[in-house]
């Protein structure tokens, strides 16, 4: 057995230390060690992107990606993205809004690919949206309403130059 | 039909904030880490024996824990099905007990032979890899009409010849020989109509729900905790109890928010194993989540099925007289068994059973060594509608008849009895399929595209095609149905409301609140639910299939609903003896019979918790037992795209219009459509476990090479309604969960068929099923 | 949890070179897709990696040389290969074909190096690669030497690249692409998330006329045990009218490739897709390079 070692990273905007074992995935880390328990466990083999975060700002499979990679990184999940007040983020908001949530276990998965899209600050066609949400497999929803609700973020956001604001934030 | 202040409304889900914000806590969520894992040793022969296991390199392997095998575990069989248990009375209706925690009888490639636990999950695998087999092998089968012939071994002892059930539900002899016939046959037979004869396959396909099976157990004040992803925590606890041969008040089954289930979790798999090792191992916390890849072949997919459907139509469109014959591959055990072709079997008969004046239903369970099947999402439905709308399509395009005129010319009406069910519960009382094809035809331009696509060559051809359902809700009257809601006045006037129904995803906890608000006369927002239940404190209910709940747990609710609405108004009085005539609740006031305020609801709440007089917290508790069903229908009508030298198929358009009674909340009824749909047109093209005929072995069970649909695969799904009300439910609702997984696949079918002319008759129609077909017709 | 003994982080080529040098059972590790999936299948338990993931300085990027090679480090994202202003300017078709494996999580993990030295026959890049004749630099502490991918695959999932030595570096010369169009056509059952059920790349240099096929390349995955390119076929169309060529290859191609029976996809139906996409590829990449079809 490999001795336990250190990671330090950012995660969710905070400076984080945490002891890993060095055969953990950042899937196994964010869930066991860190309690982000909306980083979902789907089919470890990166089919199915519920345990999609945002790793330097860009939507990565985490099952698929060792803890010891994430030294240095900036990590976002989903218990990040409110307002410290509870207000929801605009791509949370517009889930909710557009009734994309059924059982809801691939959505923290979706809401975070559409967070890396929110950001680029532009706006995309329907088709385009689609394959870039193609990494996500949702069983309950046939995306009509997942992908209703990606537009409307991405909409909302470019219209709000919300891109900006999650710049400074990150 | 009379508006309401509740129903009817698309409030937001309860759970949507949670569920965004990465609260909603599920199964493993909750689990205390690091905690012992479990692992199965799945047999590597699709039949036989173990003749003795070795573990004792397992046990050496560092972290390992304990190992145990088919050895080791309580000679006890029970049965895993959710499905109610019957006492005494009616003990013949029990669901047989043919599974045991391991087993070392093999009767499936992958059967359960041994477990491991260790500290963690690759402790568990080098454990597992250690372990060393003696079989005795012997043949594997997989065709049902081949076992029928008998093995040397049966695949169940109690079942020498390997037939689950047999059942045949046929025209009366002398409803025959009025009309003239000695037989079905001789009725399918007459010369005097037109007679088709097809042979119609669908295969097992699997629910594919995000979240894993996963438990975890642990001991607490000598009894067994266990936190399960299931559709069913009561049956879950009594199915422990019978497993490990203790009292079921032994066990406490949580069940928190799940990640789908779509019939999956209406088995037991693995938590009463898990639960026998907790108790092996003292109480400790041992956590027990399937992979990925056993899922595929470790629970229990959709049955698959083959058909031969037989009928004979006159010149006015009219069927004359059907048949179909059913066989069922219920796998090595038999879970659900014979109820899911039976489901097949109806559906078949209900939807065109109009103007036919013979029928004949006839299905075969068998047992074999392929995977074990059991419920999934509408429950053997699919597979007959398939089989119904094969023999329709071809008819219509044969005859070169309007395909919805011919349908709706057959299909059923309002004012239909089954005669073939018990009593004359299975019964058309509301039914808006006229409408809802009427809607169908003009959102796909039905006309139009009949005559623009007629005349099309080429590789590239575009068709537009139809599909019609019916479906049952709940299972009564061929099962037990009941539910229990409880509610509790607080001391602000809110309402907590509590089901041993469950949220599965579906939006049960969100239409409760409605119901629950609607019965009392508050706001859906003063409802609070307790989404998770818990076998210590929730009311007993079945749980979550059937698209049981908002009709049968939605009758419980609007009972228990009035009961704290007439306790409110009585305790309105006791305040308020003088209060002018009758008392009503509304606006969060209790007002007289003119309509003047008499108190504030959160008012006489706190009088309720606090009167030194006379203080009562205002509380109700209703079981209901429902008898009656309903029947929900509808239509889908799709517009492809097939690119014949390629073998792929687009769907370019499609769309479900349902007749789901009254709309509860038509955003969540809407949201089940799309996902039915999807689910159906994945089984219509791409979804089929591949089962490995020689050895039992599946093939594809990985998300990769068993293939969902993705963002890419589906377009806009779209979903409308034709709405009725329904007297025999609690709101005029009628089934919606499974309802929209039946009739896509078939209408695709037809629509390649009105594209290309070629009739395939196996589900899924895959490329290579598709290039077959158009090979032998010589178009590529 | 994978079943990791080993987990050597390389602080730069020479270190990971060393590393490999020393343990004989040691593998490297890039985007892990791949590997990590196998480690997890139970294919090598107790394994002894070696990861590049880090070492972008020397092994992440597309490069243009002074003489027109295109260089790619085996580390470079699918997904920056495909947006790379280089590639696009050069080895379009490249960029499609990096576009298409799985989904796009998975394009930002794994990296082309990592698809080649796989050397399964369904990887999206390897018809591309071969079709362009690209050229892999290995090095190992013994030094460094190029393979040309004509002479990488050594069998089903299996490559020349011995145990010790690294991919460092994919070229493309200038004389491989220059003049041509070309198209990538996957085909898979569903249009994300998929393995390739067959690929088809197929590279065209037209007449200034636009009217003949000059030269053509045409390379496949999935028709045969390793990538290929159908030499006969392309011999038989060089110097033909387009018409006449899009007319011939289908056959021609189906002529030269041994598509096997799997459950996956029978032989009979690969040879139709075979026959079929090389036309509509070689109709596509003829389109792109102006000719009127």
């Amino acid at each position: 057995m490999m001795d336990m070692r250190i990671l330090t990273c950012t995660v969710n905007g905070k400076k984080v230390q945490v002891g890993y074992d060095p055969r953990e995935s950042l899937l196994d880390t964010l869930r066991n060690r860190l309690h982000l328990t909306s980083v979902k466990r789907g089919c470890e083999v990166g089919e199915c992107g519920a345990c999609t975060v945002l790793v330097d700002g860009v939507a990565t499979d985490t099952c698929l990606y060792l803890t010891q990679w994430a030294q240095g990184k900036d990590i976002l999940t989903v218990e990040g993205l409110a307002a410290p007040d509870g207000t929801l983020d605009p791509v949370q908001q517009a889930f909710v809004d557009e009734f994309a949530v059924q059982c809801g276990f691939c959505i923290p998965g979706l809401i975070m690919s559409t967070e890396e899209i929110v950001r680029t600050g532009r706006t995309y066609s329907r088709d385009e949206l689609r394959k870039l949400l193609s990494g996500h497999l949702c069983r309950c929803t046939g995306y009509q309403d997942v992908m209703n609700a990606v537009e409307k973020a991405v909409n909302w956001c470019v219209e709000h130059g919300y891109s900006d604001q999650a710049g400074a934030r990150a | 039909m009379k508006k309401l202040r509740e129903v009817g409304r698309s409030v937001v889900r309860v759970d949507a904030r949670d569920k965004v914000t990465g609260r909603a806590m599920y199964a493993d969520d909750l689990c205390p880490k690091p905690c012992l894992e479990a692992r199965i040793l799945h047999a590597t022969i699709g039949n036989g024996l173990v003749k003795s296991i070795d573990v004792s390199k397992a046990r050496e392997v560092p972290g390992v824990v304990a190992v145990y095998t088919c050895f080791d575990v309580p000679d006890i069989t029970y049965p895993v099905a959710g499905h109610p248990w019957y006492a005494a009375s009616k003990a013949e209706k029990r669901d047989v007990a043919d599974r045991k925690l391991l087993d070392a009888r093999v009767r499936l490639y992958g059967d359960n032979i041994a477990v491991v636990v260790a500290e963690d999950t690759v402790a568990c695998d080098r454990g597992l890899a250690k372990i060393e087999v003696e079989y005795e092998e012997w043949p594997v089968v997989y065709d049902p009409k081949e076992s029928l012939k008998g093995t040397e071994h049966p695949v169940q002892d109690r079942r020498p010849d390997n037939l689950v059930a047999h059942t045949l539900a046929e025209t009366s002899k002398e409803k025959l020989a009025e009309l003239g016939y000695a037989s079905v046959d001789e009725a399918l037979a007459d010369p005097c109509h037109h007679h088709v004869s097809i042979h119609v396959e669908s295969a097992e396909q699997s629910q594919v729900h995000i979240e894993t099976c996963v438990s975890f157990c642990y001991g607490e004040s000598g009894r067994i905790v266990c936190v399960s992803s299931t559709q069913i925590p009561h049956i879950c606890r009594r199915v422990i109890g019978q497993a490990l041969g203790i009292p079921w008040g032994d066990v406490r089954v949580i069940k928190p928010y799940i990640g789908g289930g779509f019939g999956t979790k209406q088995d037991i798999h693995y938590e009463p194993l898990n639960a026998w090792i907790c108790q092996q191992l003292g109480g400790a916390c041992v956590r027990l989540e399937l992979s990925r890849e056993e899922l595929f072949f470790a629970t229990s997919g959709r049955q698959p099925k083959t058909f031969e459907v037989e009928a004979t139509v006159d010149d006015d469109m009219n069927l004359r007289a059907r048949s179909i014959l059913a066989y069922s591959n219920t796998g090595g055990y038999i879970h659900h068994g014979h109820a899911l072709v039976l489901n097949s079997v109806n559906s078949f008969r209900w939807l065109y059973h109009t103007q036919e004046d013979v029928i004949r239903c006839e299905a075969y369970t068998v047992y074999t060594n392929g995977p074990h099947t059991g419920a999934m999402r509408a429950y053997g439905v699919p597979e007959g509608n398939w089989a119904a709308e094969c023999l329709m399509g071809d008819i219509a395009y044969d005859r070169g008849w309007d395909g919805v005129e011919f349908r709706m010319k057959n299909a059923i009406r309002q004012g239909f009895v089954d005669e073939f069910s018990p009593g004359n519960y299975i019964s058309s009382r509301s039914n808006g399929l006229a409408e809802c094809v009427e809607k169908g035809k003009r959102y796909i331009g039905w006309d139009e595209h009949k005559a623009t696509y007629a005349n099309e060559t080429g590789p590239i051809r575009h068709g537009v095609g139809v599909s019609l359902f019916v479906y049952k809700t709940a299972v009564a009257p061929f099962a037990l149905e009941t539910a229990t809601a409880s509610m509790t006045l607080n001391q602000d006037g809110s309402i907590q409301l509590q089901m041993g129904a469950t949220e599965i995803g579906q939006g049960a906890d969100t239409v409760f609140s409605q119901m629950a608000a609607e019965a009392v006369g508050v706001d859906t927002e003063d409802v609070h639910i307790v989404s998770q239940q818990d076998t210590d404190v929730t009311p007993y209910d079945s749980g979550a299939y059937a698209s049981r709940q908002t009709y049968v747990s939605g009758t419980a609710v609007k009972q228990t609903g009035q009961v704290l609405r007439q306790k409110i108004l009585d305790f309105a009085r006791f305040l308020h003896p003088d209060a002018q005539g009758e008392l009503d609740l509304r606006d969060h006031m209790i007002v007289d019979v003119v309509g003047n305020k008499v108190c504030d609801l959160c008012e006489l709440a706190l009088e309720a918790y606090y009167n030194m007089d006379h203080n009562d917290q205002l509380h109700a508790h209703e079981t209901v037992n429902v008898h009656t069903n309903a029947l929900a229908v509808g239509c889908t009508f799709a517009e492809v795209t097939v690119d014949m030298p390629l073998g792929q198929v687009t769907v370019d358009r499609i769309i479900n219009v349902q007749d789901n009674g009254r709309l509860i909340n038509p955003k969540t009824v809407e949201q089940q459509v799309h996902g039915g749909m999807s689910q159906s047109i994945g089984y219509g093209l791409y979804e089929e476990l591949l089962v490995d005929e020689r050895t039992g072995r599946c093939r594809n069970n990985n998300l990769l090479d068993y293939k969902i649909p993705t963002t890419m695969d589906l377009p806009d799904l779209e979903a409308q309604f034709v709405e009725t009300d329904e007297p025999t439910a609690p709101y005029g609702n009628k089934a919606v969960g499974e309802t929209p997984t039946i009739s896509p696949a078939a209408a695709i079918r037809d629509a390649i068929l009105d594209a290309t002319g070629v009739k395939f008759y196996h589900e899924p129609m895959t490329p290579q099923r598709l290039f077959e077909g158009f090979r032998k017709e010589g178009l590529v | 949890m994978y079943d990791i003994e080993y987990l050597h982080e390389a602080t730069s080529v020479e270190d990971a070179v060393q590393v490999l040098a020393r343990d004989s059972q040691a593998r490297v590790i890039a985007g892990g897709t791949d590997l990590l999936v196998k480690n997890r299948d139970g294919k090598f338990p107790a394994a002894h990696l070696v990861s590049i993931h880090e070492l972008h300085d020397e092994l992440d990027g597309v490069t243009l040389a002074d003489d027109g090679t295109v260089e790619i480090g085996p580390i470079t994202w699918f997904h920056h290969v495909t947006t790379s202003p280089v590639i696009q300017a050069t080895v379009p078709t490249l960029g499609d074909a990096c576009d298409t494996p799985g989904g796009p999580q998975l394009r930002v993990s794994g990296t082309i190096g990592g698809n080649v030295c796989n050397a399964a026959t369904s990887a999206d890049t390897a018809s591309t690669l071969y079709a362009y004749g690209a050229l892999l630099d290995v090095r190992s502490v013994r030094g460094e030497r190029t393979i040309p991918i004509e002479e990488w695959y050594a069998g089903p999932g299996k490559s020349t690249l011995a145990q010790d030595e690294l991919l460092v570096r994919i070229r493309i010369p200038k004389d491989h692409y220059e003049g041509f169009t070309g198209h990538y056509f996957k085909y898979g059952k569903r249009r994300a998330l998929e393995i390739a059920t067959l690929g088809c790349c197929c590279l065209v240099k037209l007449s200034a006329d636009k009217t003949l096929v000059d030269d053509i390349r045409l390379a496949f995955g999935v028709a045969g045990p390793t990538p290929l390119r159908a030499l006969k076929a392309e011999e038989a169309v060089r110097g033909l009218p387009l018409a006449k060529a899009v007319e011939a290859i289908g056959a021609l191609a189906q002529a030269d490739t041994h598509p096997r029976d799997s459950w996956r996809a029978s032989k009979a139906f690969r040879l139709q897709l075979i026959g079929e996409m090389s036309r509509r590829s070689l109709v596509a990449a003829a389109r792109k390079g102006g000719a009127t079809l």
